[in-house]
């Protein structure tokens, strides 16, 4: 196998390099992925829209229809990481011992088969490999989380003017979630962020975005066409579709946000949503 | 020698991004484990969106955010070689959050894998089915 | 842009690379897939692709690097090739 794949792979990137020869030349103004689209979005994305960030402008209002399939992908990816992965509660069988730690006084307590603990909020459950969060690591991570969440919230909302939009923001966002996992354990990230939470999220980013395109067909103008949103903003059609960019892009941001909490729930634990990493 | 040079400087970028390609079409054939071949999807995938990069860029132009978009100086006439070409950059934004997308679809499987064989070498796995 | 410091990246993403896929130990593997990805973005962003620079800083470096751990960690550490 390893002859084979390494007579395919030089026969192709030989022909590959030969192909590069006829390639323009690099950072050639002139090239031809240069000289025929480009100057008109760059040159009429600030009057039609008022966006200065040409990316921006263009993944979410002219290739808007493109990029709600994406974050239609996305969706579906973190749909398939939890049927492939998740064990419901019937099939996934109780440990015969489960611990209990009282969160006044840091006591654990064992408990076998068939007892119960009182119902009070006393109590947390832990798993069998729980050890005490390090007291730098869990302090660290506190003090960091609110600004590394605070950032994410100004690049998704400052997309227009800066590199960013939905996509960096709500991975940014659900990275602080998971650096809250990795630092406490996924038990209590969990309590914070419940899975149907995150399945809502999830489904509702999409439809933030659907939803804005039907409102703009439901306005009598085409699908994903944000200058029909003019009335219902109070602004001139240029700025609806400057604010239009942005409805999008929460809706985006937030999808995305969940689709890496619910990705990284399912992996780390295969499925059992205890002993996570 | 000049012409080797000038040569070299505006092929190199695109010689680099077969080499990475080719490594990680490599990887997907010849590689034993899953993992591995999942590290070589990925590379493979991240040298196309560095050849998109590549075309898109232009000598002397800059990143393409307009200046003075809006303020006192805005509505001055906006020259399309001033700027970056952005639209390979739109592109593969997406390519990349839907990559993170694909690898967690097949880190999954991979664990679901792992599960029912108790191994991630493809020739294990493949024994253990021949022997059933 | 600076054309030294270009090939030189270009020629680390290249070392990176072979080295994420040779190594016989699967966590180092996705560490240095993790450093890989931090060089690309490195490049990206000299080539002026900041959006893409930026997305892959955020998603490439960051989030794949913790699922890769994350899935090493539920399988095994340990790899033939």
């Amino acid at each position: 196998m390893k002859i084979i794949g390494l007579i395919i792979t030089v026969t192709t990137g030989a022909l590959l390099f030969y192909a590069a020869g006829d390639f323009p030349a690099w950072s050639d103004p002139a090239s031809p992925a240069s000289t025929y689209l480009s100057p008109h979005f760059i040159e009429k994305t600030m009057e039609e829209t008022s966006v200065p960030n040409i990316v921006t402008a263009v993944l979410a209002d002219y290739r808007g229809f493109d990029t709600m399939f994406e974050t239609a992908v996305i969706f579906s990816a973190g749909v398939v990481c939890f049927f492939l992965l998740r064990i419901s509660r019937r099939e996934d069988e109780e440990p015969e011992t489960r611990y209990y730690r009282h969160v006044l006084t840091g006591v654990t307590i064992q408990l076998k088969e068939g007892h119960e603990i009182p119902p009070s909020a006393d109590f947390e459950r832990i798993d069998s490999m729980w050890t005490p969060p390090d007291l730098i690591i869990k302090t660290g991570c506190r003090l960091l989380i609110p600004f590394v969440q605070l950032f994410a919230l100004y690049v998704i909302a400052h997309g227009h003017h800066s590199p960013g939009g939905g996509f960096q923001g709500g991975v940014i966002l659900g990275a602080s979630v998971i650096l809250f996992a990795i630092s406490h354990d996924l038990r209590t990230a969990v309590r914070r962020m419940s899975e149907k939470l995150i399945g809502i999220l999830c489904a509702a980013g999409v439809l933030i975005y659907a939803g804005t395109g039907a409102l703009c067909l439901l306005l009598k103008l085409n699908f994903l066409d944000y200058s029909a949103l003019a009335g219902v903003l109070h602004v001139d059609p240029i700025t609806a579709r400057s604010h239009g960019i942005l409805i999008v892009e929460i809706g985006v941001g937030i999808a995305v946000l969940a689709t890496m909490i619910w990705i990284y729930n399912n992996i780390s634990s295969a499925g059992r949503y205890r002993q996570g990493l | 020698m000049t012409d080797l040079i000038s040569m070299v400087v505006a092929k190199y970028n695109y010689w680099i991004y077969i080499t990475l390609m080719m490594i990680g079409l490599y990887a997907i054939i010849a590689k034993n484990n899953l993992v591995k071949k999942i590290v070589g999807m990925n590379i493979f995938q991240t040298a196309i969106i560095l050849f998109y990069v590549s075309i898109s860029v232009k000598k002397g132009a800059t990143i393409p955010i307009l200046e003075h978009g809006h303020g006192p100086d805005a509505h001055h006439v906006v020259h399309a070689v001033d700027y970056i070409n952005p639209l390979p950059h739109v592109l593969m934004l997406t390519a990349i959050v839907v990559g993170v997308a694909t690898l967690g679809v097949a880190l999954a499987l991979a664990i679901r894998v792992y599960n029912n064989y108790n191994t991630l070498e493809e020739d294990k796995i493949l024994a253990q089915i021949r022997e059933k | 842009m600076i054309w030294p410091i270009d090939l030189a990246i270009l020629t680390l993403v290249v070392v990176a690379a072979i080295s994420a896929l040779m190594v016989k130990d699967l966590l180092g593997a996705s560490v240095l897939f993790g450093s890989y990805s931090f060089m690309m973005c490195l490049l990206w962003s000299i080539m002026g692709a900041v959006d893409v620079a930026f997305t892959e800083a955020s998603v490439g470096a960051g989030v794949s690097t913790v699922l890769f751990v994350a899935a090493v960690f539920r399988t095994t550490r340990r790899t033939r090739d």
